[in-house]
């Protein structure tokens, strides 16, 4: 298992090291100059500009001191946030993210868990096809659409109540979490309603349910106990990468409701050039998902005894 | 089923409705903390930002976001009133003359610490704008005082430019020229005061967040959580503490989503929303609420390339484009931006000339529609150039919805009515820029913003030591009248000096004028004397105040006139009564 791990960290840090390289390269390679302004400036100052920010030497220097910054967790200071250093910026919004992105994964997940076993138990009925259709929109709908419905979901149920029960935007309570939570999580509920149907439909025909049904076990206590139990595991494989997506992917619903998440910071670093938050924000967040898919990989031994990685060997 | 199962069962359902209530609990809380647009108590007004304040350091800023803030919380030599009129700021009196002007300083002009601003302060602060370590990219503006450029070139030391603390209320500037807009310049933000020891001791955090500032202007920043809310509050010490009503002005929404303020103002949470699309503005006119607008100052037109390489560098040609482009068609039919007027000149209709306004002293050449004329340049053109055909043109706009209407419609209109190939050459804003700048086009869809309350942050554009001159035109003539502009202490001498910028600009067909920008928006009726204008920061309170609530809800009285029929906002005088907001150009300024 220790080796395992090791394994996997190197191949981490290989990963991170390429996603660094890759981006650095494709973001000179974008046309475009990030000290543009509206207004020109005289050579002088342009000169200064570009000293302050160190783009005054080759590339492969920037690419070396960049490196070099980036070991020591340095990922120096925005080029359009003056004054605002790119692990503050991170250290300040990324928890906005993250708690948005928990709080969609959990209604995505069980939401997702409960739809995909009705639809498996009403296969074929409308439940099953009511179920499926609704999942089809969640998956096809950009979640742009869903945002500003939700949006103004909140706004006309606020102004039939005559006062505001949810917050229409913004950030700082439960309530200004919940519709874009909601939201958020959508596209991966309809996902994993649809894994978790094919999956408790492989597991209804399987040996082990025949059995028990055959030996007079209750239908509840098949449904829990060996069905879901059993049809959930490609549920939970799937669940790290989501949870990168799901905190990462934001942008449009942090921009909708005003939230402070690091999406935006991100998708507005890419639109600006702004060089040393893409970098850090990138890194960032390439690292973030190499740790949860190393994370859901070690979690899966302990759910499934079958996959013990350690062990195959022997 | 057994009782204790079905106690476990009960129980259970127990659970579920308790949480369900707790959940309900707690929304409700937190909707009961949420505060509404105004409040008239506590004088509490709550608006919306579009984007988290860039830079916040007045000597290097230069967004709009940030310009806004530090509108509230410092305040320069000069300060606008809310005529648009330069008053009095921390200066109390002031002398300008040809070689330099003399500033006496409020003694009660106080930092939100206590301390006295002084003299010092401006003298620090205006030092550090033209040090070329600092890279302010307004380094420029200061150009006007004594030895400014030559110490931002590096050639001198910073302590010689021309700015001097007589005392701590007195502050004496030597000028390189006469410079008749220089009072202007002090109401704008790079000459803003700066307290050195303070500075010093925040090293590069200095206005990087809430307490690394020191303001003193009437507002202070309070709150300040980076991408999510700014809180500004009265400013104690400032000296004209009483002539300020408001107590706060919270922001607790940053969000570039237009529909997301819209929203956020149809469910009372904030007093304005600016910046309607026009489905947004189609829902407010459907729900009858009071529309407002207002020129935000930027000027768009097509610039030609006049260098030597490109055919646009061809009288006869750009003349022939400018015979056949119909502005108002642009203007009203293609792009429809709500709130913006045609333009036919480089000058805006909010800037005075003599008397009155510039655009009405010396109202400008229209061109004549003329499709025949326009092909006799055009074969006049090829002629000079020695081609049977021009080559493909290329257009350079940004993928703003305005640079690609602006793009198309040129392309088609050029394209049929004189048979001209465009190319249109569509990149996002930076590499726009970035283009622009090296000379990468023939034809470019570009916009100015005013830096200073003078025609002449306009009219030097052209000149041919411009930088901000893309296409690097050059004339000997408008060079001239440029000169004269800068240095003339006569206003009618200045006046006719502009008129003959612009009659080059035409009869050299230098740029096509498109529009003045417009911005329309929404305002709760309640909110009075808030400012919008293109110089000193948009929007602004420093002079708002909130009226009590009244049983009558005035939103739904409707201003006629707010009907969005282009043709009614273009009523002559509409934007130009005598009495309008000079640094605004308030159009619908009307209340029910």
């Amino acid at each position: 298992m220790t080796q395992f791990i090791f394994k996997r960290l190197l191949s981490g840090v290989i990963t991170i090291w390429f996603i660094a390289t890759a981006t650095f390269v494709a973001m000179h390679a974008v046309p475009g100059d990030p000290l543009a302004n509206d207004k020109a400036v005289a050579p002088e100052i342009r000169r200064n500009l570009e000293a302050r920010y160190g783009l005054d030497k080759p590339v492969l220097q920037q690419y070396g001191i960049f490196l070099s910054n980036m070991l020591h967790g340095d990922f120096g200071i925005s080029f359009t946030q003056k004054n605002r250093h790119v692990n503050d910026i991170i250290r300040e919004h990324f928890p906005v993210s993250a708690v948005l992105g928990v709080l969609a994964l959990i209604i995505a997940t069980v939401g997702g868990v409960v739809w995909g076993a009705l639809t498996a138990v009403y296969r074929d009925r409308w439940p099953d096809s009511v179920i499926m259709f609704l999942v089809v929109i969640a998956v096809s709908v950009p979640s742009f659409v869903f945002a500003m419905l939700g949006q103004l979901g909140i706004l006309a149920m606020n102004e039939w109540l005559g006062f505001s029960l949810l917050p229409v935007a913004g950030w700082g309570s439960f309530g200004h979490m919940l519709v874009p939570a909601l939201v958020l999580g959508l596209g991966t509920m309809a996902y994993l309603t649809r894994l978790m149907r094919s999956s408790m439909l492989e597991v209804t025909s399987a040996d082990y349910i025949r059995t028990a049904r055959a030996k007079g076990v209750s239908p509840l206590r098949i449904f829990f106990k060996h069905q879901l139990r059993n049809a959930i595991l490609p549920v939970v494989t799937v669940l790290g990468p989501s949870i990168a997506a799901i905190t990462t992917g934001g942008f449009v619903v942090e921009l909708v409701f005003a939230i402070p998440g690091l999406g935006r910071f991100f998708v507005q670093a890419v639109q600006q050039l702004d060089y040393t938050v893409i970098m850090g924000t990138t890194v960032f967040y390439g690292a973030f998902l190499v740790f949860m898919v190393l994370l859901v990989d070690i979690l899966y031994g302990f759910i499934d005894p079958r996959i013990r990685v350690g062990q195959v060997r022997g | 089923m057994t009782r204790a199962a079905s106690h476990r069962q009960r129980s259970g359902r127990n659970r579920g409705q308790w949480s369900l209530l707790l959940c309900l609990l707690i929304t409700v809380v937190s909707a009961a903390v949420q505060a509404t647009d105004l409040d008239y108590q506590s004088r509490t007004v709550t608006v919306a930002m579009s984007q988290e304040p860039p830079d916040m350091n007045a000597i290097t800023s230069t967004d709009a976001v940030s310009g806004m803030l530090l509108g509230h919380v410092m305040e320069g030599l000069l300060r606008y009133d809310p005529n648009g009129d330069l008053v009095g700021g921390v200066a109390q009196r002031w002398q300008l003359r040809d070689d330099g002007a003399t500033f006496w300083l409020r003694p009660d002009a106080k930092w939100s610490d206590g301390s006295p601003v002084t003299a010092q302060d401006f003298v620090f602060s205006w030092q550090q704008a033209v040090t070329p370590a600092v890279a302010s990219e307004y380094a420029s503006i200061l150009f006007p005082v004594q030895n400014a450029q030559a110490i931002n070139d590096g050639q001198m030391a910073p302590s010689t430019l021309g700015v001097r603390a007589l005392d701590d209320h007195t502050l004496e500037v030597s000028l390189h020229q006469p410079c008749p807009y220089f009072l202007g310049l002090t109401a704008f933000r790079t000459l803003f005061p700066v307290k050195e020891s303070f500075y010093r001791s925040r090293g590069s955090r200095y206005a990087a967040e809430a307490r690394d500032m020191l303001y003193n202007g009437p507002f202070a920043l309070t709150r300040w959580v980076h991408g999510a809310s700014v809180r500004m509050e009265k400013n104690p010490h400032y000296w004209g503490r009483e002539h300020v009503w408001l107590n706060r002005i919270d922001v607790p929404y940053i969000t570039e989503d237009p529909n997301a303020h819209m929203n956020l103002y149809r469910d009372h949470k904030i007093a304005m929303a600016s910046s309607l699309n026009s489905e947004s503005l189609e829902g407010a006119l459907r729900e009858r609420m009071q529309i407002k607008s207002y020129l935000d100052g930027a000027i768009f037109y097509i610039e030609f390339n006049h260098r030597d390489a490109r055919v646009t560098r061809n009288r006869n040609l750009r003349k022939a484009i400018q015979q056949v482009f119909n502005t108002d068609d642009l203007v009203y039919k293609v792009m429809g931006s709500p709130g913006s007027f045609p333009t036919y000149t480089l000058f805006p209709r909010w800037l005075k000339g003599k008397q009155d306004f510039f655009v009405r002293e010396y109202p400008a050449q229209k061109p004549e529609l003329n499709v025949t004329k326009a092909r006799a340049y055009l074969d006049k053109a090829k002629q000079e150039l020695g081609v049977a055909k021009i080559p493909p043109i290329s257009l350079l706009a940004d993928d703003s919805p305005g640079g690609q209407k602006t793009a198309e419609y040129l392309q088609t209109l050029l394209g049929q009515s004189l048979g001209l190939e465009i190319r249109v050459d569509m990149q996002i804003f930076k590499q726009r820029l970035a283009k622009t700048g090296s000379g990468d086009f023939d034809m470019v869809v570009s916009g100015w913003g005013p830096d200073y309350e003078d025609l002449l942050t306009y009219g030097d554009l052209f000149a041919s030591h411009n930088l901000n001159n893309r296409g690097r035109y050059r004339n000997e003539r408008y060079d001239h009248w440029v000169a004269v502009a800068q240095s003339s202490l006569d206003v009618a001498e200045r006046m006719h000096a502009f008129d003959q910028m612009q009659k080059i600009l035409f009869a050299d067909a230098v740029i096509v004028p498109l529009y003045e920008r417009g911005n329309v928006y929404v305002q709760n009726p309640r909110l009075q004397g808030v400012l919008r204008r293109a110089l000193g920061g948009d929007p602004n309170f420093n002079y708002a105040s909130i009226q009590p609530e009244v049983s009558v809800n005035a939103e739904t009285s409707v201003n006629p006139e707010s009907r969005l029929n282009p043709k009614t906002r273009i009523a002559p005088g509409s934007g130009l009564t005598p009495n309008a907001h000079r640094g605004a150009g308030v159009i619908l300024e009307k209340e029910p």
